[in-house]
């Protein structure tokens, strides 16, 4: 009883690489917390899909499977997330901060009336005193996240209801298998008992899924490169430093017509427009073309050669040098400095 | 086919997008009034989606619906100036401090307070970036909710045909209405303010936007009914007051920090080890990375 329940998604026959990520959170959580972690999985045949979440921390998993749950509807996996929480009292439910865990979640917070967070990008256990009331309130899940354009960061908490809610970006938390499989228990929840057939009104008609294309507009930090990186070989300690920061590579419109990167990472008047928390420009000069797609970045930082490039008269930070020096030595010194 | 009766949920909103330097106050909380006021971006997407059915279907109505402080009115008559055929402020100083749960419930009051077959929403507001509201209203009045509209493609007598916008493709559902709709920014932007609307609507007016001029209104809404714009409060829409406000919030904040120091001057880190590890250090300190 009151274990962190994570709702997992599914694409086919693997489980979300988002929901891994929650489960391994929910497992550092559930240990100081000295509870369980339990996963929900909804949807068609999810035969074996639950050694997957074992695989990551799960000790319980809880199963709906139906014909008609192929792809994720939002009535009925609402009425089903809802009669497992309200069987299980979970004390805290995650959810992937996609398309689907962001029409799933408020659904579930409105009928639970419990409190819900957006877009999580840090999850930590605290405490929390109330002037007003004079109360202390224990082991509190404490739901980090960026506001106000990513302006400020929030610590959110909800005291009184449970569970707490919160839904968690993607690419944030780090996903770690067990080294030794503990397995687990399957719990199955018979579909048609919970959800009627008036929750299946809205009817899913087409699905074209493509491959996950870059998303570098969604994208928190982006590493772009230009003319000044080179060659495409050299583009590679670019995607090593945006890998290790959690981001995308970006480039200029002269790092793409070389053929150094693809053209749909190509930022500026002609290509996409960002707004990340942080840019880091490598050998860009900063053409008002390039800088019209990026110049609403929070923070930007440019390493170039050249003390005098028109992009640092935009920058909060200018390293004057060679990308090929500064970007390893980030590299070097996050992995140093992060947890 | 019988005509639409739309509602759009539109939220004003300081311009996050452009946040200068005295954005934040010396405590750490934002200045609202250091930035703009503006109409939520993708509720203007929203509001172009309910105008196109409009035009579908002949005899349609699109009414606003906002909840916000006196000054939110503006919200509601720049849905006016681009052809909305009214709208209602739901204010309250009693409504402060809601968070998304709070708020939902009163939009859900006013909403059943007001006749609707679709209700279409942004699918987030740019100061919280929650996409919470719409869905949890949907719920709130037990229809279906589709999110994440890119187009609605067809309206047929009691359903929609809708395309859904997700991060590695397209989704084509058939909802039935009444339903609630969250609109994605990739649908098309909406159409400008059309002259002769701002004509007509320039005056529009909150009775309690007139309290404070001398000017006989009476006259005027008397023979230009249009130009009031309805003000709803708690007791209007009858709800319940611990369910709203700081009271009805279960999520509270407990901290903030700001990320904003648009140095005028960019700082100059210099190559050398030391001074990497150190911004490294900073930027992970003020949560940028990490
Ligand atoms: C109609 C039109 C539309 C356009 N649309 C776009 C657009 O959408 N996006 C876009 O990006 N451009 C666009 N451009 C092109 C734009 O004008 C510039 O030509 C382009 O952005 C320059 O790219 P760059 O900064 O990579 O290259 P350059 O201007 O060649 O700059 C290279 C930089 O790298 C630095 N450098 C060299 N070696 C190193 C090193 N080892 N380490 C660090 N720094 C180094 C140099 O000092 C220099 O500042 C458009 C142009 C036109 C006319
Ligand atoms: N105070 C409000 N008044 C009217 N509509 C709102 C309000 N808050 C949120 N909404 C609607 O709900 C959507 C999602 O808001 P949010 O959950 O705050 O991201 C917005 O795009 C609006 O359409």
């Amino acid at each position: 009883m009151n274990n962190i329940i994570v709702y997992c998604e599914t694409n086919g026959n693997s489980v979300a690489e988002v929901s891994l990520e929650l489960l391994t959170k929910a497992r550092n959580l559930a240990v100081q917390l000295k509870v369980k972690v339990e996963g929900i999985l909804v949807g068609n045949d999810l035969k074996g899909l639950e050694n997957q979440l074992f695989a990551h921390g799960a000790n319980v998993v809880h199963k709906a499977e139906d014909p008609r749950l192929e792809f994720y509807q939002t009535l009925p996996h609402a009425g089903i997330v809802c009669e497992i929480m309200k069987k299980e009292q979970p004390q805290i439910g995650l959810f992937g901060a996609t398309p689907v865990g962001r029409d799933l979640a408020p659904r579930v917070a409105s009928v639970l009336k419990s409190g819900l967070t957006a877009d999580c990008t840090s999850l930590e256990i605290g405490d929390h005193y109330e002037k007003k009331t004079d109360t202390t309130y224990k082991n509190l899940l404490y739901q980090i996240r960026p506001a106000f354009g990513g302006n400020i960061v929030a610590t959110i908490i909800n005291p009184e209801t449970r569970p707490q809610l919160a839904t968690v970006r993607e690419g944030v938390m780090k996903r770690e298998e067990l080294t030794t499989l503990v397995k687990g228990k399957v719990k199955s929840w018979k579909v048609e008992d919970i959800v009627g057939k008036d929750k299946f009104v809205v009817e899913i008609i087409e699905r074209h899924v493509e491959d996950k294309k870059v998303n570098i507009k969604g994208s928190q930090i982006i590493v772009a490169g230009g003319y000044g990186v080179g060659s495409k070989e050299n583009f590679g300690i670019l995607y090593q430093l945006a890998d290790v920061l959690g981001g995308e590579v970006g480039g200029t419109r002269a790092a793409v017509d070389a053929g150094f990167i693809e053209h749909d990472r190509q930022i500026g008047q002609t290509g996409v427009t960002v707004r990340p928390k942080l840019y880091i420009a490598c050998g860009i000069s900063g053409q008002i073309q390039h800088r019209a797609g990026m110049m609403e970045s929070s923070m930007i930082i440019s390493i170039n050669t050249d003390s005098k490039a028109p992009i640092n008269s935009i920058a909060d930070y200018v390293i004057t040098g060679d990308f090929a020096e500064v970007v390893p030595k980030l590299i070097r010194y996050y992995r140093k400095n992060s947890k | 086919m019988k005509p639409l009766k739309i509602i759009v949920l539109a939220k004003q909103v300081p311009d996050t997008r452009n946040v200068g330097k005295d954005a934040m106050k010396a405590d750490g909380t934002v200045n609202r009034a250091a930035l703009e006021a503006i109409f939520n971006p993708e509720d203007l997407n929203a509001l172009e989606q309910a105008l196109r059915m409009k035009e579908r279907v002949p005899g349609s109505t699109v009414s606003l619906l906002t909840m916000g402080p006196g000054r939110a009115a503006d919200v509601i008559r720049e849905g006016l100036y681009r052809g909305a055929d009214g709208g209602i402020l739901l204010t309250d100083r009693k409504f402060a401090g809601s968070d998304t749960l709070a708020t939902s419930y009163a939009i859900s009051m006013a909403v059943k307070k007001m006749e609707y077959d679709i209700i279409i929403a942004g699918r987030q507001a740019i100061d919280g970036d929650t996409a919470q509201v719409g869905p949890q209203v949907a719920e709130k009045l037990q229809i279906p909710q589709v999110t994440y509209v890119e187009e609605i493609e067809k309206v047929d007598k009691g359903y929609l045909t809708i395309r859904r916008r997700l991060d590695n493709g397209v989704e084509h559902v058939k909802t039935p209405f009444p339903a609630l709709l969250t609109v994605h920014s990739s649908a098309s932007d909406c159409r400008p303010r059309i002259a002769r609307n701002v004509m007509k609507y320039k005056h529009a007016r909150t009775l309690t936007e007139l309290q404070d001029t001398t000017e006989d209104y009476t006259k005027m809404f008397h023979d230009r009914p249009y130009l009031k714009i309805r003000e709803m409060g708690v007791e209007e829409i009858g709800a319940d007051v611990e369910a709203l406000g700081l009271s009805g919030s279960p999520t509270k904040v407990k901290k903030i920090e700001s990320v904003v120091f648009k140095a005028k001057e960019a700082k100059v880190v210099q190559s050398e080890d030391k001074d990497i590890e150190k911004l490294i250090v900073e930027l992970i300190e003020n949560h940028t990375i990490g």
